[in-house]
């Protein structure tokens, strides 16, 4: 288990299926968070592995990746993945805090939802 | 075609070319291209997941939203102004909430526009002289293509003649690819844009002295070398992006960067701008500040506008459950909001308005397909620097505009009203 600050974001992948929502490669551009080397290496993990975010707001199963990110930082792209453990709080500006939340990391043997499956689930 | 526009991101660029036959763009990035491909469409409109025909579709909506005490109308970024101004008046007649994109992305910015003012410009005008830009917590490298290429990186202007005579600086907390491409990359700790604005401005205020050995993990020395280059600059531009607006300090991270910004203004010229995100979301807030004075987080349930986003942002609205019906045009909160705001869309009649299938449509109780702006469509939108561009209609189709329905949605419901 590792606990790290959690961001989410856009990304090409991301931006290029968004208007396929229901399709896999969309699933596939939002499905995984990426975490430094290090972090990757300290839970044990290989390309593919899943892994289970749990935040104070929710958790929800992904696929880990490496990705070139500061240890102790994790980058979720931006959709109903990230959105499953992200702060709903808007400090009274309208906008949830999608960026700096505090998450617990651990290798799992659950499976990915779908996106259907997610939102079947809230 | 030549001189196609297009209709994903806040760029809005304007010189594709279209391939009718082969359904094509040339010159248009990942984003672009992956916009004017062909996907899976909503094939006809849906009541319960039944298809109807367009006007029983309409009918329905128009039964819903009447009947609603406080009905959400929430979307409005990837559509056309003529539909916004719609959705605007018809936000008005239903005494319901007007709420937008923005107010999950750039609203913040908002609200440190109305305490502070915004020192901006055309991207016109920062491709011919900008000489330092800034990306702060925004990454066009992934979200925006062809900015950096067209006005921001290794643009060719007027007077700055390319990207050997432009300083390209990176704000992040991650090296992104936009970072890779800078001459100088700073890596800030998550949360703490707001104190390294408030170091940059104690030093160019002439308090360097004041300001220790390290901010939010960036080394004083970075930041005076920083300093230094935005106060010689001739015309500097700051991009922010997401990473300033979502984060710890949201609008005040703004707030703070316009101070910065003027504090330059005294000795030379810069410029603040956010990257807006979806190639109209501008107009999702210019059209209901000309209509009705605000830009998102609008209830009209007294008759009259009020703006409060801590009440009227259809986040707090909907985790509050403070509406018992939803319009969602353009847009799929269904997968952009966080859970504890969904779960009450899943509770509520929501009717859906949109080209293609979404999160959205797996939960909404009408659906009406409508046709693709700037494919299917023509109408108006603003550039991310606010200026409007008529997108164009270059293929013909069966689908309704967002206009047209919105309009047959307004009469039906102004004839129920009596």
């Amino acid at each position: 288990m590792l606990v790290v600050e959690l961001i989410s974001g856009r990304t090409l992948d991301q931006g290029a299926t968004v208007e396929e929502k229901l399709s896999e490669e969309y699933s596939k551009a939002v499905n995984y968070i990426e975490l430094s080397e290090e972090d990757f290496k300290s839970l044990g993990l290989k390309e593919g592995d899943r892994v289970k975010i749990s935040t104070e707001f929710g958790s929800v199963v992904v696929f880990a990746k490496k990705g070139e990110i500061p240890k102790g930082l994790a980058f979720i792209p931006m959709g109903p993945y990230a959105n499953a453990v992200i702060d709903p709080a808007t400090d009274g500006t309208g906008m949830p805090q999608f960026k700096g939340v505090m998450a617990k990391i651990e290798k799992t043997e659950e499976k990915v939802k779908t996106v259907r499956e997610l939102l079947e689930a809230i | 075609m030549e001189d196609v526009i297009c209709t994903f991101c806040g760029s809005v660029c304007d010189d594709g070319e279209f391939d009718a036959e082969k359904k094509k763009v040339k010159k248009f990035c990942r984003l672009g291209s992956a916009k004017f491909s062909e996907k899976e469409r909503i094939k006809a409109p849906m009541v319960d997941g039944k298809e109807v025909s367009y006007e029983t579709a309409i009918e329905k909506a128009a039964e819903i939203l009447v009947n609603a005490k406080k009905p959400l109308l929430y979307g409005w970024a990837s559509t056309a102004n003529e539909a916004i101004r719609l959705g605007v008046i018809l936000a008005e007649k239903l005494r319901g909430v007007y709420d937008q994109c923005a107010s999950v992305c750039h609203a913040p910015g908002t609200l440190a526009v109305i305490e502070e003012g915004l020192p901006g410009a055309t991207l016109g005008s920062v491709k011919n002289r900008a000489d330092v830009v800034v990306f702060w917590g925004s990454n066009p490298a992934e979200a925006h293509p062809r900015h950096g290429m067209r006005y921001s990186i290794s643009a060719k202007g007027l007077l700055i003649k390319d990207r050997k005579q432009r300083k390209v600086v990176v704000f992040d907390v991650r090296p992104t690819k936009t970072a890779k491409m800078a001459d100088l990359f700073i890596q800030v700790k998550p949360g703490y844009d707001y104190a390294v604005i408030s170091a940059l401005r104690a030093i160019l205020s002439g308090n360097a002295d004041v300001v220790p050995s390290e901010v939010g993990g960036v080394a004083k020395e970075k930041l005076l070398q920083l300093a230094e280059m935005m106060k010689n600059a001739k015309y500097g531009a700051i991009f922010y992006g997401l990473g300033v607006t979502q984060s710890r300090g949201r609008d005040r991270n703004v707030e703070n960067a316009i101070k910065l910004i003027q504090l330059l203004n005294r000795t030379t010229r810069w410029i603040i701008w956010p990257m807006r995100g979806h190639y109209n979301v501008v107009g999702a807030g210019e059209v209901p500040a000309w209509e009705v004075g605000y830009q998102y987080a609008i209830d009209f349930s007294r008759g009259y506008p009020r703006f409060s986003p801590a009440e009227f942002s259809a986040v707090e609205v909907l985790k509050r459950k403070d509406c018992d019906a939803a319009l969602i045009v353009a847009s799929d909160p269904a997968a952009h909001f966080p859970a504890a705001a969904v779960k009450h869309l899943k509770q509520i009649p929501v009717i859906q308005i949109d080209p293609f299938p979404n999160m959205t449509t797996l939960l909404a109780k009408v659906v009406i397909p409508s046709a693709v702006y700037g494919i299917e469509a023509e109408g108006t939108a603003y550039r991310m620097d606010g200026i409007p561009l008529r997108v164009k209609k270059i293929l013909e189709t069966s689908y309704w505009t967002d206009e047209k329905i919105l309009e047959e949605i307004l009469k039906r419901v102004e004839k129920l009203k009596g």
